[in-house]
């Protein structure tokens, strides 16, 4: 009996070792798989944030820019700088035949003549003169630079050809090649050349998506879910109610998108590819989520403090508005953050609201066409230029900071408020 | 006199009846004790007299409850106007989660009973001083009221309830969840508080019953089996179960 017993206590004992273990485990391999994923997303994308630019003497001939003595400003916003654009880059190798001299121009982005006028608008006493102008260096050498592309695949499979990686070698061993911080991946739009595409688009695209959404999203799921907790009587009508929003909750967000598309843009007609209408789609697809939490958080005020209130003579939407609304806040907000973290991220219904268009304009409202930064990830990954690899993970850890800040914040929030009572 | 007339109160929560024909008589600026077993009916009954079984969806009442002749049962009784004129003090202590004046001060405020800052620290102060809180608190009337310890909550409970000058004040067993120390400081309010206040208490110690009330009802299985002076209930009560129970034989 004794030796039975005992048995059995080992048993148990062990039964709890086990269960341990396994916890241990599946912490272990979930933590194992965060650090991977981590780990691949920073190590391909931290190149992102530099930008390489070739260091080229440009010498500003006014006789080439088509100026004449003493030009005013407007003269020189309306100036010809093809031609010294071209003819600096045509420069850097004296002995370029004609073919040559096109693969030089191709070094750089076709944004160079942009960057050279640029100069000389900041300082208009270069005219006559040579300086040497930062340009940026097209995306496949900005690769070369970070040593991600492969130099020794055969010739005709490469997009850098034998003769341009000459003189960028020659380049590199005189210090005209320089990796500088990449201000134009937060500061430009989409692009179709991988070395002057940035997410300031599809950032404020993101931005006013969220905007959109919580104006919407929020009152109308507080309203609703005061209203179920606290005013509706408990019927099969409101029973009904809550299973469906529960099932709301639930359905995929593309279903959504799909309403977007069929009403909000074919019936209503509104713009097709802006954050409007995508911060509508989504408010759809958080809606239950913020209704949830509300209505967790407000069946976690203690009935005592309804029953004090009413006790006092308070009507009920007193009770309601000054006591369990404003205790039930912190976890009220908090799902609503999560909610439209969760909206954030998505990008299914996005797409087919048409916010995957290109769009290389920075949208100044939320009726301007723009992306966001999912569907940006989706265009970039989607892109076969390899300057776009880096891009994509680049992007990424912009939205895992741009979450991460938002789920502090409700967390923030949550601490914030309970402590004070507590 | 007679402040407080139920008249064939029966209770329902969905089917099951609660309470069977209730007829009781509460007399103005006394204290009745309601005492009974768990479960009899005596919270229920309380509950009747500030209509807050309203709460409740599946709770029902019939019969006439009249206060000052009026039947509050009535379709034109105001609730938000009875619970002003009939305060509740609940068993576990249930001040706001706000500071101690604002506690206080919820009530004259929402039935607008000051009309300057001046006239609601009065009120404010006088309540405290009531529920023999105020020299305790005076110093920190802006901390949070949840602070307190459980007793000093209870009383800043009954302080919120005297700051609307209620004419009837329910006890639901005001202190079982206190010390007896707490409890003394408690009852010995509910002794002062009775000069202006009509007070009704629910109590499962028949000690307390019978040190506070002047008039006792005993409950049992939803009925009320006896009511009278607390000294006759005590000491020469008329039913057996009564009498069981005071004794100590059962409950």
């Amino acid at each position: 009996m004794n030796k039975n017993k005992e048995q059995l206590l080992n048993k148990r004992y062990k039964a709890e070792q086990r269960f341990r273990l396994y916890g241990l485990s599946a912490i272990f391999m979930a933590l194992l798989f965060l650090t991977i994923f981590i780990f691949k997303i920073f190590s391909t994308g931290y190149s992102a944030f530099q930008k390489t630019w070739l260091i080229v003497p440009v010498t500003f001939d006014a006789e080439l820019m088509m100026l004449d003595q003493n030009p005013s400003k407007e003269d020189l916003q309306d100036a010809d700088y093809y031609d010294i654009a071209l003819k600096s880059m045509a420069d850097l190798d004296p002995n370029a035949n004609e073919d040559q001299e096109n693969e030089l121009k191709r070094m750089v982005s076709y944004f160079f003549e942009k960057e050279i006028k640029n100069e000389l608008l900041n300082d208009p006493n270069l005219i006559g003169k040579t300086k040497e102008v930062y340009l940026t260096a097209s995306d496949d050498l900005d690769q070369v630079f970070k040593g991600n592309y492969p130099r020794d695949l055969p010739e005709d499979q490469r997009r850098v050809s034998d003769y341009q990686l000459k003189i960028f070698d020659q380049l590199v061993a005189n210090g005209k090649v320089e990796s500088k911080f990449n201000i134009s991946f937060f500061t430009n739009a989409d692009s179709r050349e991988a070395e002057l595409a940035g997410i300031a688009s599809s950032f404020m695209g993101s931005i006013f998506s969220i905007l959109v959404c919580l104006m919407i999203a929020f009152p109308v799921a507080v309203l609703a879910a005061i209203y179920l907790e606290e005013f509706a009587p408990k019927n099969r009508f409101t029973d009904f109610i809550e299973v469906n929003i529960n099932n709301l909750a639930a359905v995929p967000s593309i279903v959504f998108g799909l309403l977007g598309l069929g009403v909000l843009l074919a019936i209503f007609q509104l713009p097709r590819s802006t954050p409007l209408v995508g911060g509508i789609t989504l408010s759809l697809m958080t809606l239950p989520t913020i209704i949830i939490a509300a209505r967790a958080s407000l069946k976690a005020v203690p009935p005592s403090i309804r029953e004090a209130a009413l006790a006092m003579g308070a009507s009920r939407m007193q009770t309601t508005m000054h006591h369990t609304v404003p205790l039930s806040m912190p976890g009220t907000l908090s799902g609503t953050i999560i909610g439209l973290a969760q909206a954030l991220g998505e990008t299914a219904p996005l797409i087919l609201i048409g916010m995957v268009a290109f769009v290389n304009t920075i949208p100044g409202s939320p009726m301007d066409p723009a992306a966001s930064l999912p569907v940006q990830i989706y265009i970039w990954a989607e892109s076969a230029e390899r300057g776009f690899v880096e891009k994509v993970s680049a992007c990424i850890m912009v939205l895992l900071g741009f979450l991460i800040i938002m789920n502090l914040f409700a967390q923030i929030i949550r601490h914030k408020f309970e402590k004070k009572w507590s | 006199m007679i402040k407080i007339k139920a008249k064939d109160v029966d209770v329902f929560y969905g089917k099951k009846q609660a309470l069977f024909n209730i007829s009781l008589d509460i007399e103005e600026n006394q204290v009745t004790a309601l005492i009974g077993p768990s479960g009899c009916g005596k919270s229920t009954f309380l509950r009747c007299l500030n209509r807050m079984n309203d709460v409740i969806d599946i709770c029902s009442v019939k019969g006439e409850i009249l206060i000052n002749d009026f039947n509050i049962n009535d379709k034109s009784c105001d609730v938000v106007r009875l619970r002003e004129k009939i305060g509740m003090v609940f068993q576990k202590p249930n001040p706001f989660p706000k500071t101690l004046y604002e506690n206080v001060s919820y009530g004259p405020t929402i039935h607008g009973m000051a009309q300057s800052k001046q006239e609601m620290d009065e009120i404010v102060e006088t309540s405290l001083k009531k529920a023999a809180l105020w020299d305790e608190v005076k110093d920190r009337l802006h901390e949070p009221g949840t602070g307190l310890s459980g007793g000093q909550q209870q009383r800043l409970c009954i302080a919120r309830a005297i700051s609307v000058r209620p004419e009837v004040i329910l006890m639901d067993e005001p202190c079982s969840a206190l010390d007896p120390i707490a409890t003394a400081q408690i009852e010995e309010l509910i002794d002062e508080l009775k000069k202006e206040h009509t007070i009704i208490i629910v109590t499962h110690s028949m000690a307390q019953a019978a040190r506070v009330s002047q008039n006792t009802g005993f409950f049992h299985l939803g009925q009320l089996i006896e009511h009278g002076s607390t000294d006759k209930i005590f000491k020469n009560p008329d039913n057996k179960k009564t009498q069981d129970y005071i004794t100590g034989r059962f409950g």
